[in-house]
Protein backbone atom coordinates (compact mmCIF):
# COMPACT_ATOMS: atom_id res chain seq x y z
CA UNK A 1 0.00 0.00 0.00
CA UNK A 2 1.22 3.47 -0.82
CA UNK A 3 0.21 4.77 2.61
CA UNK A 4 2.87 2.72 4.32
CA UNK A 5 5.62 4.12 2.12
CA UNK A 6 5.33 7.21 4.26
CA UNK A 7 7.69 7.03 7.24
CA UNK A 8 5.43 9.01 9.55
CA UNK A 9 2.45 6.76 8.86
CA UNK A 10 4.60 3.68 9.47
CA UNK A 11 6.07 5.00 12.72
CA UNK A 12 2.78 6.27 14.08
CA UNK A 13 0.80 3.13 13.32
CA UNK A 14 3.50 0.77 14.62
CA UNK A 15 3.65 2.60 17.97
CA UNK A 16 -0.14 2.69 18.19
CA UNK A 17 -0.52 -1.00 17.39
CA UNK A 18 2.04 -1.76 20.10
CA UNK A 19 0.08 0.36 22.59
CA UNK A 20 -3.15 -1.34 21.53
CA UNK A 21 -1.57 -4.76 22.10
CA UNK A 22 -0.36 -3.62 25.52
CA UNK A 23 -3.87 -2.46 26.35
CA UNK A 24 -5.53 -5.69 25.21
CA UNK A 25 -2.93 -7.98 26.73
CA UNK A 26 -2.68 -6.04 30.00
CA UNK A 27 -4.01 -8.92 32.19
CA UNK A 28 -1.28 -11.31 30.94
CA UNK A 29 1.70 -8.98 31.22
CA UNK A 30 2.47 -9.59 34.88
CA UNK A 31 -0.02 -7.05 36.12
CA UNK A 32 -2.33 -7.30 39.10
CA UNK A 33 -5.80 -5.81 39.40
CA UNK A 34 -5.05 -2.04 39.18
CA UNK A 35 -7.37 -1.26 42.09
CA UNK A 36 -5.63 -3.65 44.49
CA UNK A 37 -3.59 -2.07 47.25
CA UNK A 38 -1.51 -3.15 50.19
CA UNK A 39 -0.62 -0.92 53.09
CA UNK A 40 2.71 -2.70 53.48
CA UNK A 41 3.80 -1.78 49.95
CA UNK A 42 3.26 1.96 49.99
CA UNK A 43 5.60 4.31 48.11
CA UNK A 44 7.94 1.66 46.71
CA UNK A 45 10.53 2.81 44.20
CA UNK A 46 10.53 1.30 40.69
CA UNK A 47 11.80 -2.28 40.64
CA UNK A 48 11.39 -2.93 44.36
CA UNK A 49 9.47 -5.99 45.42
CA UNK A 50 6.75 -6.07 48.01
CA UNK A 51 3.47 -7.81 48.52
CA UNK A 52 -0.07 -7.19 47.48
CA UNK A 53 -3.37 -8.39 48.91
CA UNK A 54 -5.78 -9.92 46.40
CA UNK A 55 -9.54 -9.57 46.56
CA UNK A 56 -9.71 -12.97 48.27
CA UNK A 57 -7.57 -11.57 51.09
CA UNK A 58 -4.54 -13.57 50.04
CA UNK A 59 -1.15 -11.84 50.22
CA UNK A 60 1.15 -12.53 47.28
CA UNK A 61 4.66 -11.42 46.40
CA UNK A 62 4.82 -8.87 43.61
CA UNK A 63 7.59 -6.91 41.92
CA UNK A 64 6.60 -3.24 41.45
CA UNK A 65 8.26 -2.52 38.09
CA UNK A 66 7.26 1.15 38.16
CA UNK A 67 6.96 1.44 41.92
CA UNK A 68 3.79 1.94 43.92
CA UNK A 69 1.69 4.90 45.00
CA UNK A 70 0.77 6.14 48.46
CA UNK A 71 -2.00 3.54 48.75
CA UNK A 72 0.36 0.73 47.81
CA UNK A 73 -1.12 0.19 44.35
CA UNK A 74 1.04 -1.07 41.48
CA UNK A 75 1.84 1.80 39.09
CA UNK A 76 2.83 -0.61 36.31
CA UNK A 77 -0.59 -2.28 36.34
CA UNK A 78 -2.38 1.04 36.61
CA UNK A 79 -0.45 2.55 33.69
CA UNK A 80 -1.11 -0.48 31.49
CA UNK A 81 -4.82 -0.54 32.26
CA UNK A 82 -4.83 3.25 31.82
CA UNK A 83 -3.80 2.67 28.19
CA UNK A 84 -7.21 1.10 27.62
CA UNK A 85 -9.05 4.15 28.93
CA UNK A 86 -6.93 6.64 26.98
CA UNK A 87 -7.18 4.83 23.64
CA UNK A 88 -10.91 4.29 24.08
CA UNK A 89 -11.61 7.91 25.03
CA UNK A 90 -9.49 9.16 22.11
CA UNK A 91 -11.22 6.95 19.57
CA UNK A 92 -14.72 7.47 20.93
CA UNK A 93 -14.39 11.25 21.17
CA UNK A 94 -13.08 11.42 17.61
CA UNK A 95 -15.99 9.30 16.35
CA UNK A 96 -18.59 11.36 18.22
CA UNK A 97 -17.11 14.67 17.01
CA UNK A 98 -16.89 13.35 13.42
CA UNK A 99 -20.46 12.00 13.46
CA UNK A 100 -22.03 15.23 14.69
CA UNK A 101 -19.69 17.40 12.64
CA UNK A 102 -20.39 15.48 9.42
CA UNK A 103 -24.16 15.74 9.80
CA UNK A 104 -23.97 19.43 10.72
CA UNK A 105 -21.44 20.21 7.99
CA UNK A 106 -23.38 18.37 5.27
CA UNK A 107 -26.56 20.15 6.31
CA UNK A 108 -24.91 23.57 6.44
CA UNK A 109 -23.20 23.08 3.10
CA UNK A 110 -26.12 21.58 1.24
CA UNK A 111 -29.22 23.11 2.82
CA UNK A 112 -28.54 26.79 2.29
CA UNK A 113 -31.24 28.13 4.68
CA UNK A 114 -29.61 26.29 7.56
CA UNK A 115 -26.12 27.55 6.79
CA UNK A 116 -26.27 30.99 8.46
CA UNK A 117 -27.84 30.09 11.81
CA UNK A 118 -25.92 26.83 12.20
CA UNK A 119 -22.53 28.36 11.47
CA UNK A 120 -23.19 31.24 13.91
CA UNK A 121 -23.77 28.70 16.67
CA UNK A 122 -20.55 26.91 15.68
CA UNK A 123 -18.66 30.22 15.75
CA UNK A 124 -19.98 30.76 19.26
CA UNK A 125 -18.79 27.34 20.41
CA UNK A 126 -15.37 28.00 18.86
CA UNK A 127 -15.10 31.28 20.77
CA UNK A 128 -15.09 29.38 24.06
CA UNK A 129 -11.73 27.69 24.76
CA UNK A 130 -12.09 23.89 24.42
CA UNK A 131 -10.93 23.07 27.90
CA UNK A 132 -13.56 25.38 29.45
CA UNK A 133 -16.43 23.76 27.52
CA UNK A 134 -15.24 20.33 28.58
CA UNK A 135 -14.88 21.41 32.21
CA UNK A 136 -18.32 23.03 32.25
CA UNK A 137 -20.06 20.00 30.73
CA UNK A 138 -18.32 17.61 33.10
CA UNK A 139 -19.20 19.84 36.05
CA UNK A 140 -22.89 19.94 35.12
CA UNK A 141 -23.42 16.26 34.42
CA UNK A 142 -21.00 14.68 36.94
CA UNK A 143 -18.11 12.79 35.45
CA UNK A 144 -18.52 9.34 33.95
CA UNK A 145 -16.98 7.75 30.86
CA UNK A 146 -19.77 8.81 28.42
CA UNK A 147 -19.93 12.35 29.87
CA UNK A 148 -16.19 12.83 29.55
CA UNK A 149 -16.20 11.56 25.95
CA UNK A 150 -19.04 13.90 24.99
CA UNK A 151 -17.52 16.81 26.90
CA UNK A 152 -14.27 16.38 24.95
CA UNK A 153 -16.06 15.91 21.62
CA UNK A 154 -18.28 19.02 21.81
CA UNK A 155 -15.54 21.66 21.32
CA UNK A 156 -14.24 19.69 18.31
CA UNK A 157 -17.59 19.54 16.47
CA UNK A 158 -17.36 23.10 15.01
CA UNK A 159 -13.97 22.37 13.42
CA UNK A 160 -15.29 19.23 11.73
CA UNK A 161 -18.43 21.09 10.66
CA UNK A 162 -16.38 23.87 9.08
CA UNK A 163 -14.17 21.37 7.25
CA UNK A 164 -17.11 19.34 5.91
CA UNK A 165 -19.05 22.46 4.97
CA UNK A 166 -16.17 23.89 2.96
CA UNK A 167 -15.67 20.54 1.19
CA UNK A 168 -19.38 20.30 0.41
CA UNK A 169 -19.43 23.81 -1.04
CA UNK A 170 -16.71 22.76 -3.50
CA UNK A 171 -18.06 19.31 -4.29
CA UNK A 172 -21.66 20.41 -4.85
CA UNK A 173 -20.54 22.32 -7.94
CA UNK A 174 -19.10 19.17 -9.52
CA UNK A 175 -20.84 17.87 -12.66
CA UNK A 176 -21.74 14.51 -11.11
CA UNK A 177 -23.69 16.24 -8.33
CA UNK A 178 -25.45 18.44 -10.87
CA UNK A 179 -26.31 15.31 -12.83
CA UNK A 180 -27.74 13.63 -9.74
CA UNK A 181 -29.81 16.72 -8.93
CA UNK A 182 -31.24 16.91 -12.45
CA UNK A 183 -32.20 13.21 -12.23
CA UNK A 184 -34.34 14.10 -9.20
CA UNK A 185 -32.22 12.30 -6.58
CA UNK A 186 -33.42 13.12 -3.05
CA UNK A 187 -31.25 15.57 -1.08
CA UNK A 188 -30.38 13.01 1.61
CA UNK A 189 -29.10 10.55 -0.99
CA UNK A 190 -26.98 13.22 -2.67
CA UNK A 191 -25.51 14.30 0.66
CA UNK A 192 -24.63 10.85 1.98
CA UNK A 193 -24.22 8.91 -1.29
CA UNK A 194 -22.44 11.38 -3.54
CA UNK A 195 -20.83 14.06 -1.40
CA UNK A 196 -19.84 12.23 1.80
CA UNK A 197 -17.57 9.63 0.14
CA UNK A 198 -15.47 12.46 -1.27
CA UNK A 199 -14.81 13.94 2.16
CA UNK A 200 -13.36 10.76 3.68
CA UNK A 201 -9.65 11.52 3.26
CA UNK A 202 -9.61 14.96 4.94
CA UNK A 203 -11.95 13.67 7.65
CA UNK A 204 -9.60 10.79 8.42
CA UNK A 205 -6.75 13.28 8.90
CA UNK A 206 -8.91 15.56 11.06
CA UNK A 207 -10.17 12.58 13.07
CA UNK A 208 -6.61 11.56 13.89
CA UNK A 209 -5.81 15.01 15.25
CA UNK A 210 -9.02 15.02 17.30
CA UNK A 211 -8.03 11.65 18.71
CA UNK A 212 -4.67 13.03 19.88
CA UNK A 213 -6.30 16.08 21.36
CA UNK A 214 -8.96 13.98 23.12
CA UNK A 215 -6.37 11.75 24.78
CA UNK A 216 -4.56 14.87 25.98
CA UNK A 217 -7.72 16.57 27.22
CA UNK A 218 -8.94 13.48 29.07
CA UNK A 219 -5.62 13.32 30.91
CA UNK A 220 -5.82 17.03 31.72
CA UNK A 221 -9.37 16.72 33.08
CA UNK A 222 -8.47 13.72 35.20
CA UNK A 223 -5.29 15.43 36.36
CA UNK A 224 -7.24 18.49 37.49
CA UNK A 225 -9.56 16.19 39.41
CA UNK A 226 -12.64 16.99 37.34
CA UNK A 227 -12.38 14.06 34.89
CA UNK A 228 -13.10 10.38 35.30
CA UNK A 229 -13.75 9.18 38.88
CA UNK A 230 -10.54 8.63 40.83
CA UNK A 231 -11.04 4.86 41.16
CA UNK A 232 -10.71 4.35 37.39
CA UNK A 233 -7.01 3.97 36.53
CA UNK A 234 -6.30 6.62 33.89
CA UNK A 235 -2.96 8.29 33.24
CA UNK A 236 -4.36 11.61 34.42
CA UNK A 237 -5.69 10.10 37.62
CA UNK A 238 -2.41 8.34 38.41
CA UNK A 239 -0.57 11.63 37.97
CA UNK A 240 -3.15 13.56 40.01
CA UNK A 241 -2.66 11.05 42.80
CA UNK A 242 1.11 11.18 42.52
CA UNK A 243 1.53 14.95 42.26
CA UNK A 244 1.14 15.45 46.02
CA UNK A 245 4.41 13.70 46.72
CA UNK A 246 6.10 14.47 43.44
CA UNK A 247 9.19 15.83 45.19
CA UNK A 248 9.88 12.55 47.03
CA UNK A 249 8.51 10.05 44.50
CA UNK A 250 8.63 11.44 40.95
CA UNK A 251 7.92 8.01 39.37
CA UNK A 252 4.16 8.33 40.01
CA UNK A 253 4.04 11.26 37.63
CA UNK A 254 6.91 10.22 35.38
CA UNK A 255 5.73 6.85 34.00
CA UNK A 256 2.14 7.79 33.07
CA UNK A 257 3.51 11.09 31.72
CA UNK A 258 5.88 9.28 29.36
CA UNK A 259 3.12 6.92 28.17
CA UNK A 260 0.80 9.86 27.57
CA UNK A 261 3.40 11.88 25.67
CA UNK A 262 4.45 8.92 23.49
CA UNK A 263 0.83 8.05 22.65
CA UNK A 264 -0.12 11.58 21.68
CA UNK A 265 3.11 11.96 19.74
CA UNK A 266 2.42 8.74 17.80
CA UNK A 267 -1.13 9.82 16.94
CA UNK A 268 0.06 13.29 15.87
CA UNK A 269 2.84 11.86 13.70
CA UNK A 270 0.36 9.43 12.15
CA UNK A 271 -1.90 12.41 11.43
CA UNK A 272 0.93 14.36 9.78
CA UNK A 273 1.81 11.33 7.66
CA UNK A 274 -1.79 10.75 6.60
CA UNK A 275 -2.14 14.42 5.72
CA UNK A 276 0.99 14.38 3.57
CA UNK A 277 -0.09 11.24 1.66
CA UNK A 278 -3.84 11.78 1.38
CA UNK A 279 -4.04 15.51 1.03
CA UNK A 280 -0.98 17.03 -0.64
CA UNK A 281 -2.74 20.39 -0.99
CA UNK A 282 -3.22 20.68 2.76
CA UNK A 283 0.37 19.62 3.42
CA UNK A 284 1.68 22.58 1.51
CA UNK A 285 -0.37 25.02 3.55
CA UNK A 286 0.92 24.20 7.03
CA UNK B 1 -20.29 36.32 18.21
CA UNK B 2 -20.26 37.32 21.89
CA UNK B 3 -24.06 37.30 21.76
CA UNK B 4 -23.99 33.65 20.68
CA UNK B 5 -21.49 32.87 23.44
CA UNK B 6 -23.80 34.51 25.99
CA UNK B 7 -26.77 32.45 24.77
CA UNK B 8 -24.68 29.25 24.96
CA UNK B 9 -23.45 29.98 28.48
CA UNK B 10 -27.02 30.84 29.50
CA UNK B 11 -28.44 27.65 27.98
CA UNK B 12 -25.67 25.54 29.52
CA UNK B 13 -27.37 25.83 32.88
CA UNK B 14 -30.97 25.85 31.65
CA UNK B 15 -30.60 22.64 29.62
CA UNK B 16 -29.35 20.62 32.56
CA UNK B 17 -31.73 18.32 34.34
CA UNK B 18 -32.76 19.75 37.67
CA UNK B 19 -33.76 23.14 39.03
CA UNK B 20 -31.34 25.88 37.88
CA UNK B 21 -32.06 27.85 41.04
CA UNK B 22 -31.07 24.88 43.19
CA UNK B 23 -27.90 24.36 41.11
CA UNK B 24 -26.99 28.05 41.34
CA UNK B 25 -27.64 28.18 45.05
CA UNK B 26 -25.32 25.27 45.75
CA UNK B 27 -25.66 22.10 47.76
CA UNK B 28 -25.90 23.78 51.16
CA UNK B 29 -28.60 26.35 50.35
CA UNK B 30 -31.86 26.65 52.28
CA UNK B 31 -35.21 26.60 50.47
CA UNK B 32 -35.65 30.35 51.15
CA UNK B 33 -32.36 31.09 49.37
CA UNK B 34 -33.42 28.95 46.42
CA UNK B 35 -36.79 30.73 46.25
CA UNK B 36 -34.99 34.07 46.34
CA UNK B 37 -32.77 33.14 43.40
CA UNK B 38 -35.75 31.78 41.48
CA UNK B 39 -37.61 35.08 41.91
CA UNK B 40 -34.47 37.09 41.17
CA UNK B 41 -33.80 35.34 37.85
CA UNK B 42 -37.50 35.13 36.94
CA UNK B 43 -37.26 31.35 36.55
CA UNK B 44 -41.05 30.98 36.55
CA UNK B 45 -41.29 33.14 33.41
CA UNK B 46 -40.68 32.20 29.74
CA UNK B 47 -37.12 31.32 28.72
CA UNK B 48 -36.69 34.40 26.55
CA UNK B 49 -37.57 36.76 29.41
CA UNK B 50 -35.23 34.83 31.70
CA UNK B 51 -32.48 35.42 29.19
CA UNK B 52 -33.36 39.13 29.06
CA UNK B 53 -33.09 39.43 32.83
CA UNK B 54 -29.84 37.51 32.92
CA UNK B 55 -28.11 39.35 30.06
CA UNK B 56 -29.23 42.68 31.55
CA UNK B 57 -27.44 41.78 34.76
CA UNK B 58 -24.34 40.55 32.92
CA UNK B 59 -24.10 43.77 30.90
CA UNK B 60 -24.12 45.84 34.07
CA UNK B 61 -21.29 43.69 35.42
CA UNK B 62 -23.45 41.63 37.79
CA UNK B 63 -22.37 38.01 37.35
CA UNK B 64 -24.18 36.83 40.47
CA UNK B 65 -22.93 35.63 43.83
CA UNK B 66 -20.42 32.85 44.29
CA UNK B 67 -21.91 30.57 46.92
CA UNK B 68 -18.53 29.03 47.65
CA UNK B 69 -16.46 32.18 48.08
CA UNK B 70 -19.45 34.22 49.33
CA UNK B 71 -18.63 37.32 47.25
CA UNK B 72 -19.65 38.78 43.89
CA UNK B 73 -18.30 36.79 40.96
CA UNK B 74 -17.19 40.01 39.26
CA UNK B 75 -15.15 41.00 42.33
CA UNK B 76 -13.73 37.49 42.52
CA UNK B 77 -12.57 37.62 38.90
CA UNK B 78 -11.01 41.05 39.45
CA UNK B 79 -9.09 39.73 42.47
CA UNK B 80 -7.65 36.80 40.54
CA UNK B 81 -6.81 38.75 37.40
CA UNK B 82 -3.25 39.88 38.17
CA UNK B 83 -1.45 36.51 38.28
CA UNK B 84 -3.24 35.23 35.17
CA UNK B 85 -2.62 38.38 33.21
CA UNK B 86 1.07 38.42 34.20
CA UNK B 87 1.48 34.74 33.30
CA UNK B 88 -0.23 35.15 29.93
CA UNK B 89 1.66 38.32 29.03
CA UNK B 90 5.06 36.85 29.89
CA UNK B 91 4.20 33.66 27.98
CA UNK B 92 3.20 35.55 24.84
CA UNK B 93 6.35 37.66 25.11
CA UNK B 94 8.61 34.60 25.39
CA UNK B 95 6.74 32.71 22.68
CA UNK B 96 6.86 35.50 20.10
CA UNK B 97 10.48 36.39 20.89
CA UNK B 98 11.56 32.77 20.37
CA UNK B 99 9.17 31.48 17.72
CA UNK B 100 9.25 34.24 15.11
CA UNK B 101 13.05 34.38 14.64
CA UNK B 102 13.31 30.57 14.75
CA UNK B 103 10.50 30.12 12.24
CA UNK B 104 11.99 32.71 9.90
CA UNK B 105 15.48 31.17 10.11
CA UNK B 106 14.06 27.69 9.50
CA UNK B 107 12.33 28.93 6.37
CA UNK B 108 15.48 30.76 5.25
CA UNK B 109 17.50 27.55 5.48
CA UNK B 110 14.63 25.35 4.32
CA UNK B 111 15.46 21.65 4.81
CA UNK B 112 18.55 22.43 6.90
CA UNK B 113 19.30 21.15 10.40
CA UNK B 114 17.55 24.05 12.13
CA UNK B 115 14.46 23.50 9.99
CA UNK B 116 14.34 19.79 10.78
CA UNK B 117 15.01 20.40 14.48
CA UNK B 118 12.27 23.02 14.66
CA UNK B 119 9.71 20.82 12.92
CA UNK B 120 10.58 17.95 15.24
CA UNK B 121 10.30 20.25 18.23
CA UNK B 122 6.93 21.54 17.12
CA UNK B 123 5.41 18.03 16.84
CA UNK B 124 6.87 17.28 20.26
CA UNK B 125 5.54 20.57 21.63
CA UNK B 126 2.02 19.68 20.51
CA UNK B 127 2.24 16.24 22.07
CA UNK B 128 3.83 16.69 25.48
CA UNK B 129 1.05 17.69 27.87
CA UNK B 130 1.55 20.97 29.71
CA UNK B 131 1.52 19.38 33.14
CA UNK B 132 4.03 16.66 32.25
CA UNK B 133 6.35 19.35 30.95
CA UNK B 134 5.69 21.40 34.08
CA UNK B 135 6.77 18.57 36.36
CA UNK B 136 9.80 17.83 34.21
CA UNK B 137 10.91 21.46 34.50
CA UNK B 138 10.18 21.64 38.24
CA UNK B 139 12.20 18.49 38.75
CA UNK B 140 15.13 19.72 36.67
CA UNK B 141 15.30 23.47 37.36
CA UNK B 142 13.86 23.76 40.86
CA UNK B 143 14.73 20.46 42.54
CA UNK B 144 17.98 19.34 40.87
CA UNK B 145 19.52 22.71 40.09
CA UNK B 146 17.72 24.76 42.74
CA UNK B 147 17.63 27.85 40.54
CA UNK B 148 13.99 28.82 40.93
CA UNK B 149 11.25 28.34 43.52
CA UNK B 150 9.08 25.23 43.05
CA UNK B 151 5.63 26.78 43.32
CA UNK B 152 3.67 29.77 44.48
CA UNK B 153 3.15 33.37 43.52
CA UNK B 154 4.28 36.75 44.83
CA UNK B 155 2.33 39.90 43.98
CA UNK B 156 4.15 42.36 41.78
CA UNK B 157 3.54 45.09 44.38
CA UNK B 158 5.33 43.06 47.08
CA UNK B 159 8.56 42.26 45.28
CA UNK B 160 9.19 42.52 41.59
CA UNK B 161 12.20 40.18 41.67
CA UNK B 162 10.36 37.42 43.52
CA UNK B 163 7.35 37.98 41.27
CA UNK B 164 9.52 37.35 38.23
CA UNK B 165 11.30 34.38 39.80
CA UNK B 166 7.99 32.66 40.51
CA UNK B 167 6.64 33.36 37.08
CA UNK B 168 9.55 32.38 34.82
CA UNK B 169 9.12 28.62 35.03
CA UNK B 170 5.32 28.62 34.52
CA UNK B 171 5.72 30.97 31.55
CA UNK B 172 8.39 28.82 29.92
CA UNK B 173 6.22 25.75 30.46
CA UNK B 174 3.22 27.38 28.91
CA UNK B 175 5.12 28.96 26.03
CA UNK B 176 6.36 25.64 24.59
CA UNK B 177 3.13 24.69 22.82
CA UNK B 178 2.64 28.30 21.78
CA UNK B 179 6.15 28.43 20.33
CA UNK B 180 5.43 25.25 18.41
CA UNK B 181 2.30 26.78 16.93
CA UNK B 182 3.73 30.20 16.03
CA UNK B 183 7.03 28.84 14.71
CA UNK B 184 5.18 26.46 12.38
CA UNK B 185 3.07 29.21 10.85
CA UNK B 186 5.98 31.68 10.69
CA UNK B 187 8.05 29.10 8.85
CA UNK B 188 5.27 28.31 6.39
CA UNK B 189 4.39 31.93 5.60
CA UNK B 190 8.00 33.15 5.39
CA UNK B 191 8.70 30.20 3.11
CA UNK B 192 5.87 31.30 0.87
CA UNK B 193 7.04 34.93 0.88
CA UNK B 194 10.61 33.86 0.03
CA UNK B 195 9.33 32.33 -3.20
CA UNK B 196 7.97 35.67 -4.45
CA UNK B 197 9.51 37.71 -7.22
CA UNK B 198 10.28 40.71 -5.02
CA UNK B 199 12.67 38.58 -2.98
CA UNK B 200 14.62 37.75 -6.12
CA UNK B 201 14.62 41.46 -6.98
CA UNK B 202 15.84 42.39 -3.50
CA UNK B 203 18.63 39.84 -3.70
CA UNK B 204 19.50 40.90 -7.25
CA UNK B 205 20.02 44.46 -6.20
CA UNK B 206 22.51 43.20 -3.62
CA UNK B 207 20.66 43.72 -0.34
CA UNK B 208 22.19 41.92 2.66
CA UNK B 209 20.44 38.60 3.41
CA UNK B 210 19.32 39.72 6.86
CA UNK B 211 17.53 42.71 5.36
CA UNK B 212 15.89 40.54 2.70
CA UNK B 213 14.71 38.13 5.38
CA UNK B 214 13.38 40.70 7.84
CA UNK B 215 12.22 43.67 5.76
CA UNK B 216 11.00 41.78 2.72
CA UNK B 217 10.03 38.22 3.68
CA UNK B 218 9.05 38.53 7.35
CA UNK B 219 7.17 41.80 6.88
CA UNK B 220 5.04 40.19 4.20
CA UNK B 221 4.38 37.18 6.40
CA UNK B 222 3.13 39.31 9.31
CA UNK B 223 -0.61 38.84 8.80
CA UNK B 224 -0.78 35.03 9.16
CA UNK B 225 1.62 35.24 12.12
CA UNK B 226 -0.61 37.78 13.88
CA UNK B 227 -3.63 35.59 13.12
CA UNK B 228 -2.11 32.49 14.67
CA UNK B 229 -1.06 34.43 17.77
CA UNK B 230 -4.73 35.33 18.18
CA UNK B 231 -6.01 31.79 17.59
CA UNK B 232 -3.39 30.50 20.00
CA UNK B 233 -4.97 32.51 22.83
CA UNK B 234 -7.53 29.70 23.14
CA UNK B 235 -4.74 27.17 23.72
CA UNK B 236 -3.10 29.64 26.08
CA UNK B 237 -6.26 29.94 28.19
CA UNK B 238 -6.52 26.16 28.40
CA UNK B 239 -2.86 26.03 29.38
CA UNK B 240 -3.34 28.70 32.04
CA UNK B 241 -5.92 26.51 33.78
CA UNK B 242 -3.45 23.61 33.97
CA UNK B 243 -0.29 25.60 34.65
CA UNK B 244 -1.79 27.59 37.51
CA UNK B 245 -2.93 24.34 39.06
CA UNK B 246 0.51 22.74 38.91
CA UNK B 247 2.45 25.80 40.09
CA UNK B 248 -0.15 26.81 42.71
CA UNK B 249 -0.70 30.27 41.24
CA UNK B 250 -3.87 31.87 42.61
CA UNK B 251 -5.21 33.13 39.27
CA UNK B 252 -8.32 32.68 37.14
CA UNK B 253 -7.33 29.21 35.95
CA UNK B 254 -7.02 27.97 39.50
CA UNK B 255 -10.34 29.67 40.25
CA UNK B 256 -11.98 27.74 37.39
CA UNK B 257 -10.82 24.39 38.75
CA UNK B 258 -11.77 25.27 42.32
CA UNK B 259 -15.19 26.43 41.15
CA UNK B 260 -15.79 23.18 39.25
CA UNK B 261 -14.69 21.05 42.19
CA UNK B 262 -17.05 23.02 44.45
CA UNK B 263 -19.78 22.98 41.75
CA UNK B 264 -19.94 26.76 42.10
CA UNK B 265 -21.98 27.53 38.97
CA UNK B 266 -22.21 31.33 39.13
CA UNK B 267 -18.41 31.41 39.18
CA UNK B 268 -18.07 28.83 36.38
CA UNK B 269 -20.46 30.84 34.20
CA UNK B 270 -18.65 34.07 35.01
CA UNK B 271 -15.19 32.72 34.26
CA UNK B 272 -16.26 31.16 30.95
CA UNK B 273 -17.93 34.41 29.87
CA UNK B 274 -14.87 36.40 30.89
CA UNK B 275 -12.35 34.13 29.09
CA UNK B 276 -14.48 34.04 25.94
CA UNK B 277 -14.81 37.80 26.01
CA UNK B 278 -11.03 38.21 26.28
CA UNK B 279 -10.46 35.70 23.48
CA UNK B 280 -12.90 37.41 21.09
CA UNK B 281 -11.68 40.90 22.04
CA UNK B 282 -8.03 40.03 21.41
CA UNK B 283 -8.88 38.50 18.05
CA UNK B 284 -10.84 41.62 17.13
CA UNK B 285 -7.81 43.78 18.02
CA UNK B 286 -5.62 41.56 15.89
CA UNK B 287 -8.05 41.88 12.97
CA UNK B 288 -7.79 45.65 13.34
CA UNK B 289 -3.97 45.48 13.49
CA UNK B 290 -3.93 44.11 9.91
CA UNK B 291 -4.28 47.71 8.78
CA UNK B 292 -0.80 48.41 10.14
CA UNK B 293 0.71 45.07 9.17
CA UNK B 294 -0.50 45.19 5.59
CA UNK B 295 -1.20 48.68 4.17
CA UNK B 296 -3.31 47.12 1.38
CA UNK B 297 -5.98 46.16 3.92
CA UNK B 298 -8.59 48.84 4.56
CA UNK B 299 -11.70 48.58 6.72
Amino acid sequence: MTLFNNGSVRFGSVVLVLLLLLAIAAPWLGTVDPTLFDAASRDLRPGESGEITTLEGETVKHVFLMGSDSFGRDIYSRVLYGTRVSLMVGLAAALVALAFGVVAGLSAGYLRWLDGPLMRVMDGVMAIPAILIAIAVVALYRASLPTVIIAIAIPEIPRVTRLVRSLVLTIREEPYVEAAVSLGTPAAKIMFGHILPNTVAPLLVQGTYICAFAILLEAILSFLGVGLPADIPTWGNIMAEGRVQFVAYPHNVFFPGVFLAVTVLAVNILGDGLRDTLDPKMAKRV
Amino acid sequence: MLGVVAVLVFLLLRLTPGDPAAILAGDAATSEQIALIRADLGLDRPLIIQFGIWIGKVLTGDLGQSFYFRIDVATLIAQRLEPTFALAALTILIAVAVAVPLGALAAWRFGGWLDRALMGFSVLGFSVPVFVLAYLLIWLVSLKLGWLPVQGYVRIADSFLLFLKHLILPSITLSVIYIALIARVTRASVLEALGEDYIRTARAKGLPELRVLVRHALANAAVPIATVIGIGIAILIGGVVVTESVYAIPGLGRLTVDAVLARDFPTIQGVILFFSFVYVAINLLIDLSYVFLDPRIRY
